[in-house]
């Protein structure tokens, strides 16, 4: 019977139901934004980094990979170590650079990845082939967009330009052999990818330097150790592995999660309280309904049991149609923030995990028990004599 | 006068080989206001046999209310006993009272309350549901006792699509449908017009006739005087019955 009358008492005032289940809905959609953005990042960073396989990276001494314009000097030098340690199966270098190609009265400026074509690791070819040769290079859909270049064309590829006396340096004849999408590019960024040497030797003060290494470890071979040994032979990089990535990239989205859980724990307590005021107003409008219903013999567990009923179906209802509205709104948020300058188009800000549903329907519904618990405790309370009969001379 | 003095115990002159369901012995109940107290009741004894049909009568103000509260654990005594088929109520714990009350006392109130989410049927179900009785079988009842006080056909109403008359119809099925010692009623006529009440008063002839013991508090006297015998009260005090 709680059951039965906690659900004709909901629709008995269809509407004021209706509006405040839409208002746990708000509160809900925006706590599993907060949720999704708290931990989505992290974890969209985490599966990028492992996305092809590498589990360590080194960059420059005191930097994180493309945080800075330096390069690690000796690349030769080092690669020669580190393949002395078989536990290491792929080691890619990678030099990044700015390049600049002529197209008719333009110059159009892009960002340009030097790296080993075969290993792909911070691409992946969408259509035409990879720039194997040395005189290729593969580009991006802005990149192509910009250039009005097609796959098959030549164009005079310059890594540097002086824009007072119009002069190229570096400058290079390659053919377009493909468009690549990179893992780590930015919204409409321009990006090329052509072979380490090519881009090495169009900048002469780069000629055995590298931006990056990309390492992977073989099957079974725990990564600390080889992180360790890397460590204890390659002075002159800072070894990352993914773990030590992922808390830099904690520390630098600090405040990211920091606002998800203040707004989180708002919109919580906006439903919550929401819920409390309505089923408050429930029960005084009720209140010698409650007290006849005790009269009767209903005990005070039931009473208990149907008010709190009525503010868990408001929160659990409102929460899976908000559960629907911030999966929508997380949608559109997210692709407003990937296109935030520097940051790589890939990471998503709000990441749908099941365990972020969980958690926020969880919380939901803890807090529809905890706001049924004032006003149903102070019906199941109520003096019944008294109210009965101050309800009669009311 | 003291409230020992006042107290006159009720005869039970039509129904003398009858043991007594309610015993009432001393009852008080004061309420405060602030520091000023209120003697609602001063001192009240009287018994009640099995299948007697009594009405409370007196001014308003007089206790009448008060002590059918007290008669039905809804409200505990300052001071004095009340037993109830054998119970004494006064002293109940909550939980002990509530659950008296489902399976021993019936109610009718002045202005029905029903529950106005539920259908006639629902609403006799209502305290058959909470001492556990099956779907079927209370279900069964209810129509039975819907039946009763002729309003089969109206089972699936609720209450806001029934009469006066009827609603306090359904509200004396509910109060019989899990078969209490007694039936207490507060002024089950005063919201209905002469027609409608004079039905009420039938219906509870009827119900007493069928043996249920009845006490009802009344201003009405047509009801009054179709119980077996009154018992009038003024200032807390039984001073006739």
């Amino acid at each position: 019977m709680p059951f039965t009358l906690a659900w004709t008492s909901l629709r008995r005032h269809g509407t004021r139901t209706l509006l405040a289940m839409l208002g746990v809905a708000v509160a809900a959609a925006m706590l599993l934004d907060m949720v999704m953005m708290s931990t989505g990042m992290r974890e969209s960073f985490r599966k990028l980094l492992l996305s092809r396989g590498f589990q360590i990276r080194l960059a420059p001494k005191g930097t994180l990979p493309f945080d800075t314009d330096a390069t690690i000097e000796n690349t030769s030098g080092i690669i020669r170590v580190l393949r002395q340690n078989p536990d290491l199966t792929t080691i890619s270098a990678v030099l990044g650079g700015t390049i600049h190609i002529p197209r008719g009265d333009r110059v159009i400026a892009s960002s340009a990845l030097g790296l080993d074509p075969r290993v792909q690791g911070d691409y992946e070819l969408l259509s035409g082939r990879d720039p194997l040769a040395p005189d290729e290079i593969a580009g991006n859909a802005d990149f192509i967009k910009a250039t009005g270049a097609r796959v098959g064309d030549t164009l005079t590829v310059a890594s540097g330009y002086d824009p007072q006396t119009r002069e190229y340096s570096g400058a290079r004849k390659l053919v377009l052999t493909g468009q690549v999408r990179f893992l780590y590019g930015a919204a409409r960024q321009r990006a090329a990818a052509m072979r380490l040497a090519t881009l090495q030797q169009m900048s002469p003060d780069k000629a055995d330097d590298a931006s990056l290494f990309m390492i992977r470890v073989r099957e079974g071979v725990d990564v600390d150790s080889a992180y360790r040994s890397i460590k204890g032979k390659v002075f002159t990089v800072n070894v990352i592995s993914t773990e030590f990535a992922l808390d830099q990239v904690d520390e630098r989205l600090r405040y990211f999660r920091q606002l998800a859980v203040i707004l989180g724990s708002v919109s919580l307590f906006v439903g919550f309280l929401l819920v409390t005021t309505l089923v408050t107003v429930s029960v005084n409008e009720r209140i010698g309904e409650i007290a006849v219903m005790r009269a009767l013999g209903v005990s005070r567990a039931h009473v208990v049991q149907q008010i709190v009923l009525e503010g868990v179906a408001i929160s659990l209802v409102g929460a899976f149609a908000g559960l629907l509205l911030g999966l929508v709104t997380g949608r559109y948020l997210n692709g407003i923030l990937k296109s935030f300058p520097g940051l790589p188009e890939a990471i998503d800000f709000f990441l749908f995990q099941p365990r972020s549903a969980w958690t926020a329907l969880g919380l939901l519904a803890l807090s529809g028990i905890a706001a049924g618990v004032y006003p149903s405790f102070r019906a199941a309370s109520l003096p019944i004599a008294t109210t009965l009969r101050e309800e009669a001379i009311a | 006068m003291t409230s020992t003095e006042s107290t006159r115990r009720a005869a039970t002159r039509d129904l003398p080989d009858r043991p007594a369901v309610v015993e009432a012995r001393g009852l008080t109940r004061d309420y405060a206001f602030g520091k000023e107290v209120v003697h609602a009741l001063c001192g009240v004894t009287f018994d009640v046999p099995a299948g007697d049909y009594v009405a409370i009568v007196g001014p308003s103000g007089c206790g009448k209310s008060t002590l059918l509260n007290l008669l039905g654990a809804i409200d505990r005594p300052t001071r004095g006993s009340v037993v109830i088929d054998g119970t004494d109520v006064a002293r109940m714990a909550d939980r002990e009272a509530t659950s008296f009350r489902l399976h021993n006392i019936g109610f009718v109130f002045q202005r029905f309350y029903l529950m106005p989410t539920l259908s006639a049927r629902e609403n006799v179900e209502l305290p058959m549901a909470e001492a556990g009785m099956s779907k079927a079988d209370r279900q069964e009842r209810a129509r039975e006792l819907l039946n009763y006080v002729g309003l089969a056909h109206r089972e699936r109403h609720r209450p806001s699509e029934l009469s006066g008359g009827e609603q306090q119809r359904v509200a004396i099925a509910r109060a019989l449908s899990n078969g209490p010692a007694i039936l207490l009623a507060d002024e089950p006529t005063g919201e209905l017009d002469a027609r409608t009440g004079a039905e009420i008063i039938a219906l509870f002839g009827q119900l007493n006739r069928d043996g249920t013991t009845l006490i009802v508090v009344t201003h009405d006297e047509e009801l009054a005087s179709a119980a077996r015998r009154k018992i009038h009260m003024r200032d807390g005090l039984i001073v006739d019955g």
